[in-house]
């Protein structure tokens, strides 16, 4: 995925009318969608600068509550997004917040809730052709895109954690593209964001969970 | 020896020493790169010719408007002008269109039609309708295939689908034309930038004018040194071109814009194909392109306050007709505002 494809020139195949305020609104919601991974009762989205001034002739509010439900950028159904919302039970409420600066202009808040009331905020930032990147998980400065393969560890920051993920992931040979460390602060919540080429099979996230300073796993596969 | 390359020289030096198209190459390429088989290039390529065909041919019968209204129809208007006997406008719902048939624009060819068709021919005539047909659908949240963006994304399927109508070329030869396209689109994204935001407008309808031009010639039978001139005559002559959206909106100039997207192409591949040579080299152009499109003031780089956007009449659309879709990227432009909840 580190070259320039056909597809990137011929595509992607996306829903109108912008591949930066649509499909790249679509694409971070899916992200948001995936690393949440439980049924979601609530979503609140906070559009900044440019999606928030030109959003909605975009389609942006659209492309993200269709996001949040699992559809990708070609899918049909983000123009019925919001009736799909509603037969689904999702509570939605979009601020369009034209007001605060951002580091990019083209970002999005989105706080989804679980009917258990389980929260995760994400910041994903626009950046142009559909390609995105996440910049924040809970108020903790990240960087991913979602191009490859990645697994995002959520653990207390104290030693040991990086050793015992590195050893599951080399025991069951997946070579490790790229790795990142975050924190709040030391000794608060950190997360190990790890990046692969390859698919990351999910069945040895169980031995990944055995390690007690690990809280939660979640798993973007390409 | 790798199939990969990274300029317009390169590429052409693997044509030369292989003897084969520049389509050829970039399949090569994406196999490599890519790891994968030919039938899965060619399957997703498949895919891609499936959306595009759907794109430029569902306005004609069901003219859609935009999300914000300024745009809808235009496609229908060009096309119904070729047909022998048109039928009076439908509205945009779609009631009361005629459905597209090869056969009603044959009639049309034929009888002349309203001897609008004439002007420009019917390759040109079809490939203008198409081209502006696919961002109707663009703008009406429809299904679109980026080339190499949204708002450029009518050029490369108006020419290649309305060349295949008439010249009856097979699915296999559209998806080279993809390719030699991509190839050349790739040069653009790897060297320069394709983005509107960046470079204006000559980096979105210019690329897509380059690869187009590009994709005629080798579907024409031309040699790669014929698409790399043509591909460069196409830069040359939309060198500079802004990027001024009304309202910030990919509807308006932008539409229109892929009409000349595609009269350029068609130009410059009947320029390149007759012998005519530009005397800057393609690489120098995708280089001069960049240069132009980072000089450009940034009121000219797709902020909706320049060019068309920035005229009093942009502004007031702006602010009123489609006061509920933008927030009025206008100095005069009233819609920014508080931050505002909906629903």
């Amino acid at each position: 995925m580190n070259y320039i494809s056909v597809f990137d020139v011929i595509g992607p195949n996306m829903i109108g009318p912008s591949s930066s305020h649509t499909a790249g609104a679509v694409n971070i919601a899916l992200l948001a969608y995936q690393l949440f991974s439980k049924p979601i009762a609530k979503a609140d989205f906070t559009l900044y600068e440019s999606f928030a001034q030109t959003g909605r002739g975009h389609g942006t509010d659209k492309a993200l509550l269709g996001g949040i439900q699992g559809f990708g950028t070609d899918d049909v159904r983000i123009r019925d997004s919001y009736a799909l919302a509603d037969a689904a039970g999702i509570e939605y409420h979009f601020t369009w917040d034209d007001r605060t600066k951002t580091a990019h202009p083209n970002t999005v808040d989105i706080r989804l809730e679980s009917p258990d009331g389980q929260v995760q905020t994400i910041r994903g930032e626009s950046v142009g052709g559909g390609k995105i990147r996440i910049v924040q998980i809970n108020d903790i400065d990240v960087v991913f895109t979602g191009i490859y393969s990645t697994l995002i560890v959520k653990h207390a920051d104290r030693p040991g954690v990086v050793a015992h993920v590195t050893n599951v992931l080399s025991r069951h040979g997946v070579n490790i593209a790229f790795m990142r460390l975050y924190r709040d602060y030391k000794g608060g919540t950190g997360y190990l964001i790890v990046e692969s080429d390859e698919n990351i099979p999910d069945y040895f996230l169980e031995e990944i969970r055995e390690n007690e300073l690990v809280h939660e796993l979640m798993l973007i596969q390409i | 020896m790798s199939m990969d390359f990274a300029s317009g020289k390169e590429l052409y030096e693997l044509c030369r020493e292989k003897g084969l198209s520049i389509s050829e190459v970039m399949l090569g390429r994406e196999m490599e790169l890519g790891s994968v088989s030919e039938q899965s290039v060619r399957e997703r390529l498949a895919r891609s010719l499936q959306i595009m065909e759907a794109s430029v041919h569902e306005p004609l019968g069901q003219p859609r408007r935009s999300l914000s209204g300024l745009i809808g129809g235009e496609a229908w208007k060009v096309y119904n002008a070729g047909l022998a006997d048109p039928v009076s406008e439908p509205n945009v719902s779609g009631s009361g269109a005629k459905p597209w048939t090869d056969e009603a624009w044959r009639s049309g060819r034929v009888a002349g039609g309203r001897g609008i068709a004439s002007l420009c021919g019917e390759a040109l005539t079809r490939a203008i309708a198409y081209s502006m047909a696919v961002l109707e659908v663009n703008a009406a949240m429809g299904l679109i295939v980026a080339a190499p963006t949204a708002g450029s994304s009518g050029v490369l399927p108006g020419a290649v689908l309305s060349l295949s109508e008439i010249h009856g070329w097979s699915e296999a030869k559209q998806m080279n034309g993809l390719l030699n396209a991509g190839a050349i689109g790739y040069l653009l994204m790897r060297n320069a930038t394709v983005a509107g935001a960046e470079a204006g407008c000559q980096a979105e309808v210019g690329a897509a004018s380059a690869m187009t031009a590009s994709a005629i010639v080798e579907l024409m039978d031309g040699t790669p040194e014929m698409c790399f001139q043509a591909a460069s005559l196409a830069i040359s002559n939309l060198l500079g071109m802004v990027c001024d959206p009304i309202a910030g909106l990919v509807e308006v100039p932008c539409q229109s814009r892929n009409a000349i997207g595609v009269a350029n192409a068609f130009t410059c591949a009947q320029l390149a194909l007759s012998g005519i040579t530009h005397p800057v080299p393609f690489d120098e152009m995708v280089d001069a392109m960049y240069r132009v499109g980072r000089s450009l003031p940034w009121e000219l780089r797709e902020s909706a306050r320049g060019g068309n956007a920035g005229t009093p009449t942009g502004c007031k659309l702006a602010a009123g007709g489609c006061a509920a879709s933008c927030a009025g990227g206008c100095a005069a432009g009233s819609g920014a505002g508080q931050p505002a909840d909906i629903r």
